[in-house]
């Protein structure tokens, strides 16, 4: 039987900062000088040291992946459902980090931090950055946890893409690879929605060019705008019409009335979209969506996912949801078949689920039991 | 573990590669692990099967048979089994040539329709049968494609694919004498060894 909620929690957490003095080489070729990561862990580390998780965050994404900050918080951190005693990723068993990348805005420098050289907020100086910049700056944050190894490597979305990375930057630092609704790289539909998202953001002239905190303005509406985009990305149809449907939450359609209508979906779209523009930096999005964009696996391996995987020593988990279609699973798919002619252990699995890009935070029975087959097996 | 996997087990070389096609739970793909030491590769389509197979420590990837397998390169594997699955597939004569493009040798096992209670029960009752081994009825059975051992052998004629082995599982556990002898009325179950 399955334990009450409550003691599947890893319960109450602290952040951490971690402080790195030494320059970070960009792909961009320009060095962060100094910087800090937040993070959180869960667990505890073995002495063997090699029973360690990094759980790498998606576009929104932050460090405080399991557990509380407080005892009367509502909800807990974003991939709770995965994370914890007896979950897929088992505390009891596995010491978890997950942190928040450079470039965001929940603690770890990025757009909002003070540029030592100007004394000012960063802003939209602050350095583009790559997937592999994260992968480079999270190993940089595994000499400081004294982890040599990862028994794992585990990201959804944006976090899969970074796991990839780490299995070809590092084949010697990291056992398993586990991919979840992620992609090799992004398709013209994609890199469409980020640009309409990015535009939302640009168009608003508190935006000011991303000046606005020197201005003391705030692009909310832009922000909310390019959330809202996104939002209808990472749900299916399906979802969208078992949840909303074609509702009203004021209004009606009786004739005679000439008052405007409102449908529930537009109000939930708003809501997440003003809940997202309060507590999310607006040059934090342009980069991360940009990084998502410039994603692409197999570019510097002569275009050949083959050959890119190739360079991997790690066993891979790949996952993909049936109504996926921002990474749909054909994407995983892909990735899968790459990993088969580069002669890579691979397990796959597609999760029947209506949730669309969104089950992947879900606590989808097949999606768990499979995710917790695995990782007994990166375990043992 | 079914008799006609202990019966393959010899035809696989210790360390090679081998995919098994409908691997079900794993359980054969783990005995090849452990007394082979093969590094082995299973496609299955059955949620419970995958979990389970998973479970077991090995590398399962989802995959409809129907659907192809042209994601697994030219002679990636050194041999390709594909236990029971023969009869359930659309396109049986495809997938003995996949098999064999994309491993050097391939293992089939099939139940054989031509075995004699068959013929008896259809002979005498006129409907398809339902046996023990065969637990299904005609419109519920995931096996569309039966066949004998004598059409298998005509089709691998056809196809120029070279029957390395023929092993068989009569009736009984005792030593298949009657069906080594007359395999296409005793065999309950065919095991074929190929390569092109």
């Amino acid at each position: 039987m399955e334990a009450p909620a409550a003691s599947r929690s890893v319960g109450i957490v602290e952040p951490r900062t971690a402080h790195f003095r030494e320059p970070l080489k960009l792909a961009c070729g320009r060095d962060l000088p100094s910087y800090e990561i937040v993070y959180e862990t869960y667990g505890a580390l073995n002495g063997a040291r090699n029973n360690a998780v990094l759980v790498c965050h998606a576009l929104s994404g932050n460090h405080h992946a399991a557990g509380y900050h407080r005892p009367d918080d509502k909800k807990p951190g974003w991939w709770d459902e995965c994370i914890g005693p007896g979950k897929p990723i088992d505390t009891d068993r596995f010491f978890v980090v997950s942190l928040n990348n450079i470039g965001g805005c929940h603690g770890s420098t990025g757009p909002t931090s003070i540029n030592p050289q100007t004394g000012e907020p960063w802003g939209p100086d602050f350095p583009p950055l790559r997937a592999r910049d994260w992968v480079h700056s999270q190993a940089r944050l595994a000499d400081f946890l004294g982890i040599e190894c990862w028994a794992a490597v585990v990201g959804g979305s944006l976090g899969g893409m970074q796991a990839m990375r780490w299995a070809l930057e590092y084949p010697d630092r990291i056992k398993h690879c586990i991919v979840i609704a992620a992609a090799m790289k992004l398709s013209a539909q994609n890199l469409a929605f980020n640009e309409v998202a990015r535009q939302a953001i640009l168009s608003d002239p508190a935006f000011a060019e991303g000046h606005y905190l020197e201005r003391g303005t705030a692009p909310t509406r832009g922000l909310a705008l390019a959330r809202m985009v996104g939002h209808i990305t990472y749900l299916s149809d399906h979802a969208m019409a078992s949840k909303f449907g074609r509702d009203l939450r004021s209004g009606s359609f009786d004739q005679g009335d000439e008052g405007d209508v409102e449908f529930q979906v537009q109000s939930y779209l708003r809501h997440q979209g003003s809940q997202f523009s309060g507590s999310f930096d607006a040059n934090t999005y342009m980069l991360m969506t940009r990084a998502l964009d410039y994603f692409d696996l197999a570019r510097e391996y002569d275009n050949d996912p083959v050959q890119a995987f190739g360079h991997a020593r790690c066993s891979f988990l790949v996952i993909s949801f049936s109504t996926d279609w921002r990474f749909s699973p054909q994407r995983s798919r892909e990735i899968v078949d790459a990993l088969i002619a580069a002669d890579r252990p691979v397990t796959y699995a597609e999760i029947e689920a209506d949730e669309g890009h969104d089950a992947f935070l879900l606590p989808i029975p097949r999606y768990m039991e499979v995710f917790s087959a695995y990782m007994r097996r990166v375990g043992s | 573990m079914r008799l006609d996997l202990t019966h393959i087990q010899r035809w696989i070389k210790p360390g090679s590669r081998v995919l098994d096609l409908g691997c079900g739970n794993g359980e054969f793909l783990q005995l090849l692990q452990d007394q082979r030491q093969v590094r082995g590769t299973g496609i299955e389509i059955g949620e419970q099967e995958i979990t389970a197979a998973i479970a077991r420590g090995l590398n399962i990837v989802e995959q409809n048979l129907d659907q192809g397998l042209a994601n697994f390169p030219d002679q990636s594997f050194d041999t390709v089994v594909m236990a029971h699955a023969l009869q359930a597939v659309h396109y049986p004569d495809r997938v003995l040539d996949e098999m064999l493009r994309i491993g050097r040798e391939g293992i089939v096992t099939f139940p054989n329709f031509a075995h004699w209670r068959c013929r008896l029960y259809l002979g005498t009752r006129g409907r398809m049968p339902v046996s023990r081994f065969m637990p299904y009825h005609w419109y519920d059975t995931p096996n569309i494609h039966f066949c004998t051992v004598k059409d298998f052998e005509a089709l691998c004629e056809q196809k120029n694919i070279r029957i390395l082995a023929r092993d068989v599982v009569g009736n009984t556990e005792r030593q298949p004498l009657l069906a080594t002898a007359w395999p296409n009325l005793f065999a309950t179950t065919a095991i074929y060894h190929i390569t092109r």
